[in-house]
C-alpha cells in the first residue's frame, strides 16, 4: 500500500510531463494548465497523509523497488525513504509547487508553449520529489541533476533569445562544478562506509567507531558542501542565481526561491551525522554562509530590476541559513528554509503580478503608485517584505530570530558571525522596503498606455498571493521559542533535542530587541530616502563609486569571465591551431621519413627480375624458418 | 548453433547485398542486419541459459593457427552494441542518396562482420586478421563516398589508414613472439605464458601502439577529427559507434592479461594518458566551427575516460568500461545522426550556420537534445551508469584522477551545451527546417530508448559481463 501511494506520489507529476508534452498543444491551454496544477495536487493529497500519519507514528517508511547500479564494495537499490525530513520538504515542494502552478494557468496564458511551460514544470516536481525522497545519495543525485536540468529548459525557456540561453548554460555549468564535488562526497562515503543508502549510513555513524576515518570524513564533508554551494548558490558559486531571472517568474518563485535552491541544505541535513564530525568544515560553512547573506545582501541595496533585487535578496537568505548549518543548528536551518518558501515564493509571485500588469516592464524606475491598481499584489507583498525583515510576529521574524540568537550564542564574547546576520538582516529591511517604496507608492513612472492598463491580476494570481501571505504571517507558529512542534516533529532525525531549547532569558530578549530595532532601522531609512524624500534611483551611468561597485556586483562575473572562461578558451583555441596542427605534422614527418627511405629503396629497382626473386625468396624463408624452428 | 553462424549471417549478408543490385541493396542489408541481431539475442538466451556457443576448429596446423570463437559475456555484449548498432546505421542511412549503393551497403555489412569477428576471436592470429579485415571496408567507405574535397579527403584517408596499419603491425609482431614462447596463438595459452617482466614491458607496449592508435588515446589521435569529418555519416558511426570500442575491447581482452605485470607497474602512466585526453579533447572540442569535428574531439574525450577506467585494473573500472562504452556507441551514434539530419537539411556542418532550429523543428530539437544530455551523462542515462562506475574506480586508485577525470562532467556540459544553443536555438532561422520524418524519428526514439532503459535498469548488461570480467581480473591479478 505504501509503495503504491508513494508511487503516485512520484509518478503523477510524470505523468503530466508526458501528457503536457505529448499531447498538451492539442489538448489547449487550459487542459495543459489543470493537467500540470491536478497532478502536483495529487502529490500533495498523497504526501499530506503520509505527513499526518508520519506526524503520529514517527516510523520511516523504506521502499526499494530494484538494484540499479552494482559497485564493487557497495550496492544501489532504486529505492524511497519516507520519513520525517522528506515529508517535510515534500509537503511544501508540492503544496506550493501546486500553489506556483495554479498561478501559471494565468501568468503563462498567452505563451504559444504553455502546454511545454507546464511540461517542465510538472518535471521538475517529479525530479524534486525524487532528489527529496531518495533512499540513497545517487538516487538523490538523479533528482539533483534532474532539477537542474529542468532549470536549464526553464531558465531558457524563451529560447529565442540567446542571452537567456547564456543564462541557462551558465547556470547548468556552474551547478556542475557542484555536483563533481558531490559526486566525489559520494565516492568517499561509499568507499568508507561500504554503503550509500541513508538509513545505513546514520547507523554506521551512530554505532561504528570511526576515528580513524575523520581526516577522510572532513575531505567528504568539504566535497559536499561544494555540491550544496553550487545548488544553493553560495560563495563562490552563487553567480548563476542571479542570471537565472531570465526564467518565467513562476519559475524563479518556484525552482529559484522556494525549492531547488534549498537542495543543498536538504543535503547537509540529511547527512548531519557527518558534518558533526567535521567542525572545521563546519566553520567553513558558517562563515561562508555569513559571508554570502552580506555580500548579497549589498548587491541587493542598488539593483534596480525587481527580480534582480530579489534574486539577490534569496541567496542572502540561503547565507543565513549556511550559518544556521555551519553552527549545527539543522532543524533551525530547516525552519527558516520553509519560512523562506512562504515569503519569498509570495514576493517573486507578487512581483510577476506587477511585471504582468506592465507588460514584462522589470525595471523599478518605471513603476511606483501601484498601491491603488494592485492592492491584493501590494498588501501580500507588503505581508511578506515585513516577514523577510524580521517584524514581530511574522513568519521570518522567528526563523530569522534563531539564527542570529544561535550566533550569538556560539562565540558571545566575540560575536562576529552575529554582526555580520544582523548587518545582513538590517540591510534586507533597507532593501525591501526600497523595493516596496520604489513599486507601490508615490507616482507612476511608467508610459501613459501602461498608466492606461493597470489593473489588479485576475484571481488565478491572487488567490496563490493571499495563502502564501497567510502563511508567510503565521507560518512561525510552527516553531516558536519554547513550544516547538518543529523540533518535536525532526527530534527522532537528529536523536536529541533541538538547540532552541534554552530558556528564554534576558540575553534572548536583548537581542530580539536588537533585531526588531535594525530592522525597524532598516524600513526607516527606506523610507526616509525613498519615500520622504522621493528618490528614484538614476540612469545605470549615474551611479558612482562604492553604489557603481555594488550596482555591478562588485565585477565578480567580469573576474570569473577573464579568469576562467577567456583562458579556457584561448587554449582552446591555442590547442586547435597549434598543438593539433603540429602533431598532425609529426605524424605526416614519419610518413616524408618513410617516403625518402622508399626513395632510396627505389634504387634497389633495377628491373632485374631474377634479383626480386632472390630478395623474396630469401624473406620469404626467414620468416617460413623462424615461425618453424623457434 | 553455435557463434560461427552469426559471422556467417553477415558474410552471406555482405554478399547478397552486393549481388542484390543498387535498387535492392539497402533493404537486403538492412535485413540481414535485423537478422544477426535477432541471432545474437538468440545466442545471448542460449549463453544465459548455459549452454556453450563457443567454436574451436583447427585451421592451419603449421604455424598452428586455429578457428576459435569464444563468446562470453564481455564479447556479447560488444556483439550486441554491433548487432544493434549495424541495422540502426543502416536504417539512418536511408534518407541519404548514395551512389553505387550495393557496394555501399555490402562494405558496411562486411565491416559488421570483421568486428564481429574481432570480439569474437580467440585465437591470435585470427583475432589479428579480423583486426585489419575491418580496416578495409572502411577505408573504402571513406574514400568513396565521403565529403569535401577529393584531394584532401584522400589525404586524411590514407593517412588514417597507414597510421592505423603501421600501429598494427608491432601488434603482429607482438603475436609473432607469444607464438615463439607458447607454440600456440590461443587465448588460453598466451594467458598461461610466464614472461619476464622486460617481456611483458614490450608486449605491452606494442599492443598499446595498435590500440592506442585505434582508440584513439592522445597523442595518437590526429587522424580522427579529419576522417570523422570527410567519412560518409554512416562510417562516421561506424568508426566511432564500434571501430573504437575494438581498441577499448582489446585491451581488457589482451593486453592487460597478456602482460600483467607491465600493466600494474605503469598503470599510473596509463590513465593519466587516459585522463589527459579527457581534458585535451574537451577543451580541443570547445572551439570548433565543424559539428562532426567537435563530436570528434568529444569522442576523444570519452574514449580518454574509458581507456583510463581500464587501465584502473579493478572490477569497477572494467565493468564501468564496458559499459560506457556501450552507451557512448548509442549516443555519439545518435548525435553524427542529428548532425547528418542537419546537413540534409541546411546542407552545412558549420555550427555558426546553423541556429534556430527548434523554433522550426521541435520534436528534432528535443531529441537532439535528449542525446546532448545522455551525453553529458546525466543521471537516469546508461551514460551515467558507465561514467560513474569508471570515476569511482579512478578514485580507488587516486582521488585526483577521480576529480581531474571528473572535470568531463563540467567541460562536457560547457561544450555540448554550447554546441546545443548555437545549432538549435535562438531566432528562426532562415531556411525552412522540416522536422523529422517518422523514420528519421523512428532512429531517435530507438536510441533514446536504450539509452534511458539501460540508465535505469542495467542490471542485466551488469550481470552479463561482470563475470567473465571477473575471469579476467583474476588473470591480471595471477
Amino acid at each position: 500500500m505504501d509503495t503504491t501511494l508513494a508511487l503516485v506520489l512520484i509518478l503523477a507529476p510524470l505523468l503530466g510531463f508526458l501528457l503536457n508534452i505529448f499531447f498538451g498543444k492539442q489538448l489547449g491551454k487550459n487542459v495543459a494548465g489543470i493537467i500540470g496544477t491536478l497532478t502536483v495536487l495529487v502529490s500533495f493529497a498523497v504526501t499530506l497523509s503520509f505527513f499526518l500519519q508520519i506526524n503520529q507514528t514517527h516510523q520511516p517508511i523504506q521502499i526499494q523497488l530494484f538494484d540499479w547500479i552494482s559497485i564493487s564494495n557497495f550496492k544501489v537499490e532504486f529505492g524511497f525513504l519516507l520519513d520525517e525530513l522528506s515529508l517535510l520538504w515534500l509537503m511544501f515542494v508540492t503544496g506550493i509547487g501546486a500553489l506556483i502552478h495554479l498561478y501559471s494557468i494565468s501568468y503563462m496564458h498567452e505563451d504559444e508553449n504553455m502546454h511545454k511551460f507546464f511540461g517542465y514544470l510538472n518535471l521538475f516536481i517529479f525530479f524534486m520529489i525524487s532528489l527529496v525522497m531518495g533512499s540513497n545519495l545517487l538516487i538523490m543525485f538523479i533528482g539533483w541533476e534532474g532539477v537542474g536540468l529542468c532549470s536549464y529548459l526553464l531558465i531558457g525557456f524563451w529560447y529565442k533569445n540567446q542571452d537567456f540561453n547564456d543564462a541557462a548554460k551558465k547556470a547548468f555549468i556552474m551547478n556542475r562544478i557542484g555536483d563533481l564535488g558531490l559526486l566525489v562526497g559520494i565516492f568517499i562515503i561509499g568507499y568508507l562506509f561500504n554503503t550509500i543508502n541513508f538509513a545505513q549510513l546514520q547507523t554506521v555513524f551512530l554505532t561504528g567507531d570511526l576515528s580513524a576515518q575523520m581526516s577522510m570524513i572532513s575531505i567528504a564533508a568539504i566535497a559536499l558542501f561544494i555540491g550544496a554551494a553550487g545548488k544553493s548558490a553560495q560563495i563562490p558559486l552563487y553567480t548563476w542565481l542571479p542570471d537565472a531571472m531570465a526564467g518565467p517568474t513562476p519559475v524563479s518563485a518556484l525552482i529559484h526561491a522556494a525549492t531547488m535552491v534549498t537542495a543543498g541544505i536538504f543535503m547537509i541535513t540529511r547527512l548531519h551525522f557527518l558534518f558533526d564530525l567535521a567542525p572545521l568544515v563546519q566553520n567553513a560553512i558558517a562563515i561562508i554562509g555569513a559571508i554570502t547573506s552580506l555580500v548579497a545582501a549589498t548587491i541587493a541595496l542598488v539593483q534596480t530590476d525587481i527580480k534582480k533585487v530579489l534574486a539577490y535578496s534569496t541567496v542572502s537568505q540561503l547565507g543565513l541559513m549556511f550559518l544556521a548549518l555551519g553552527l549545527g543548528a539543522y532543524e533551525i536551518a530547516v525552519f527558516h528554509v520553509i519560512t523562506h518558501a512562504f515569503f519569498k515564493a509570495c514576493l517573486f509571485l507578487g512581483s510577476g503580478s506587477v511585471i504582468h500588469a506592465l507588460h514584462n516592464e522589470q525595471d523599478m524606475r518605471k513603476m511606483g503608485g501601484l498601491r491603488k491598481a494592485m492592492p491584493i499584489t501590494f498588501i501580500t507583498m507588503l505581508l511578506s517584505s515585513l516577514a523577510i525583515s524580521g517584524i514581530f510576529p511574522l513568519a521570518g521574524f522567528w526563523s530569522k530570530d534563531e539564527i542570529l540568537m544561535t550566533a550569538f550564542h556560539a562565540s558571545p564574547t566575540f560575536p562576529v558571525l552575529w554582526i555580520i546576520g544582523s548587518l545582513a538582516s538590517i540591510f534586507t529591511a533597507f532593501y525591501m522596503f526600497r523595493l516596496m517604496f520604489l513599486t507601490f507608492f508615490k507616482e507612476f513612472r511608467g508610459t501613459e498606455e501602461q498608466k492606461q492598463h493597470l489593473h489588479e491580476s485576475p484571481a488565478l494570481i491572487t488567490f496563490p498571493l493571499i495563502v502564501l501571505a497567510i502563511l508567510a504571517t503565521i507560518g512561525g507558529l510552527i516553531s516558536l521559542p519554547g513550544n516547538s512542534w518543529l523540533n518535536h516533529y525532526l527530534m527522532p532525525l537528529f536523536a536529541k533535542e533541538g538547540h532552541e531549547a534554552h530558556v528564554l532569558g534576558t540575553t534572548e530578549y536583548m537581542l530580539m530587541a536588537i533585531a526588531t530595532v535594525g530592522a525597524l532601522v532598516g524600513i526607516g531609512v527606506a523610507y526616509f530616502k525613498y519615500f520622504k524624500q522621493n528618490q528614484v534611483p538614476g540612469e545605470d551611468a549615474s551611479f558612482t563609486g562604492m553604489s557603481k561597485v555594488l550596482y555591478n556586483k562588485y565585477y565578480v562575473d567580469e573576474i570569473y569571465d577573464t579568469l576562467i572562461v577567456k583562458s579556457i578558451n584561448g587554449w582552446s583555441n591555442f590547442f586547435r591551431d597549434y598543438i593539433e596542427v603540429g602533431l598532425s605534422a609529426l605524424v605526416f614527418g614519419f610518413g616524408k621519413v618513410a617516403n625518402e627511405l622508399s626513395f632510396q629503396g627505389k634504387k634497389l629497382h633495377t628491373g632485374s627480375i631474377g634479383f626480386y626473386l632472390f630478395v623474396f625468396v630469401l624473406g620469404f624463408c626467414a620468416i617460413i624458418s623462424y615461425l618453424f624452428i623457434v | 548453433m553455435d557463434i560461427s553462424y552469426l559471422l556467417i549471417i553477415l558474410l552471406v549478408g555482405s554478399i547478397a547485398t552486393l549481388l542484390s543490385g543498387d535498387k535492392m541493396a539497402s533493404k537486403v542489408a538492412l535485413f540481414f542486419g535485423v537478422i544477426s541481431l535477432g541471432f545474437t539475442l538468440y545466442m545471448l538466451s542460449l549463453f544465459n541459459a548455459g549452454q556453450n556457443i563457443d567454436v574451436n576448429l583447427a585451421w592451419v596446423t603449421k604455424p598452428l593457427i586455429s578457428f576459435s570463437l569464444k563468446a562470453d559475456g564481455l564479447a556479447l555484449a560488444m556483439l550486441l552494441l554491433n548487432g544493434i548498432l549495424t541495422p540502426i546505421i543502416l536504417f539512418s542511412s536511408f534518407g541519404t542518396e548514395v551512389k553505387n549503393a550495393k557496394n555501399f551497403y555490402a562494405l558496411i555489412l562486411f565491416m559488421s562482420f570483421a568486428m564481429a569477428g574481432t570480439f569474437l576471436a580467440s585465437d591470435g592470429l585470427l583475432y589479428y586478421i579480423f583486426w585489419e579485415l575491418a580496416l578495409i571496408p572502411i577505408y573504402f567507405i571513406a574514400l568513396i563516398w565521403g565529403n569535401g574535397d577529393a584531394e584532401e579527403r584522400k589525404k586524411a584517408v590514407v593517412k588514417f589508414f597507414i597510421y592505423t596499419l603501421a600501429g598494427s603491425l608491432f601488434m603482429l609482431t607482438a603475436f609473432i613472439y607469444l607464438y615463439g614462447k607458447a607454440g600456440s596463438f590461443q587465448l588460453e595459452a598466451l594467458y598461461n605464458l610466464e614472461l619476464s617482466s622486460k617481456e611483458q614491458l614490450w608486449i605491452f607496449l606494442a599492443f598499446f601502439l595498435a590500440y592506442a592508435i585505434k582508440i584513439p588515446l592522445i597523442p595518437f589521435h590526429t587522424w580522427q577529427a579529419s576522417v570523422y569529418q570527410k567519412a560518409p555519416t554512416v562510417g562516421t558511426m561506424l568508426l566511432s559507434g564500434i571501430m573504437l570500442k575494438m581498441g577499448l575491447y582489446s585491451v581488457i581482452r589482451w593486453q592487460l592479461p597478456i602482460a600483467p605485470m607491465a600493466a600494474k607497474e605503469y598503470m599510473n602512466i596509463f590513465i593519466g594518458l587516459g585522463i589527459a585526453g579527457v581534458i585535451y579533447g574537451s577543451i580541443v572540442a570547445l572551439r570548433q566551427r565543424d559539428i562532426k569535428k567537435l563530436l570528434a574531439y568529444s569522442s576523444l574525450a570519452h574514449v580518454g575516460l574509458i581507456a583510463a577506467g581500464t587501465y584502473a585494473l579493478n572490477i569497477d573500472g572494467l565493468r564501468g568500461a564496458v559499459l560506457q562504452m556501450m552507451a557512448h556507441g548509442f549516443v555519439v551514434v545518435g548525435l553524427f545522426f542529428a548532425a547528418e539530419i542537419i546537413f540534409r537539411r541546411l546542407n552545412t556542418r558549420e555550427i555558426s550556420e546553423m541556429g534556430g532550429i527548434r523554433v522550426q523543428a521541435p520534436a528534432f530539437a528535443s531529441m537532439f537534445m535528449i542525446l546532448v544530455f545522455a551525453s553529458i551523462s546525466l543521471p537516469s542515462t546508461f551514460n551515467f551508469i558507465g561514467e560513474f562506475t569508471v570515476l569511482y574506480a579512478l578514485f580507488q586508485v587516486n582521488i585526483w584522477f577521480a576529480i581531474i577525470g571528473g572535470t568531463t562532467i563540467i567541460l562536457g556540459a560547457y561544450y555540448m551545451l554550447k554546441l546545443y544553443q548555437h545549432s538549435m536555438l535562438g531566432a528562426t532561422h532562415k531556411t525552412i527546417f522540416k522536422d523529422v520524418t517518422f523514420s528519421e524519428g523512428l532512429v531517435f526514439v530507438i536510441i533514446i530508448g536504450l539509452v534511458l532503459f539501460f540508465g535505469l535498469y542495467p542490471k542485466p548488461l551488469t550481470d552479463l559481463i561482470t563475470p567473465s570480467l571477473e575471469t579476467i581480473l583474476l588473470q591480471i591479478n595471477r
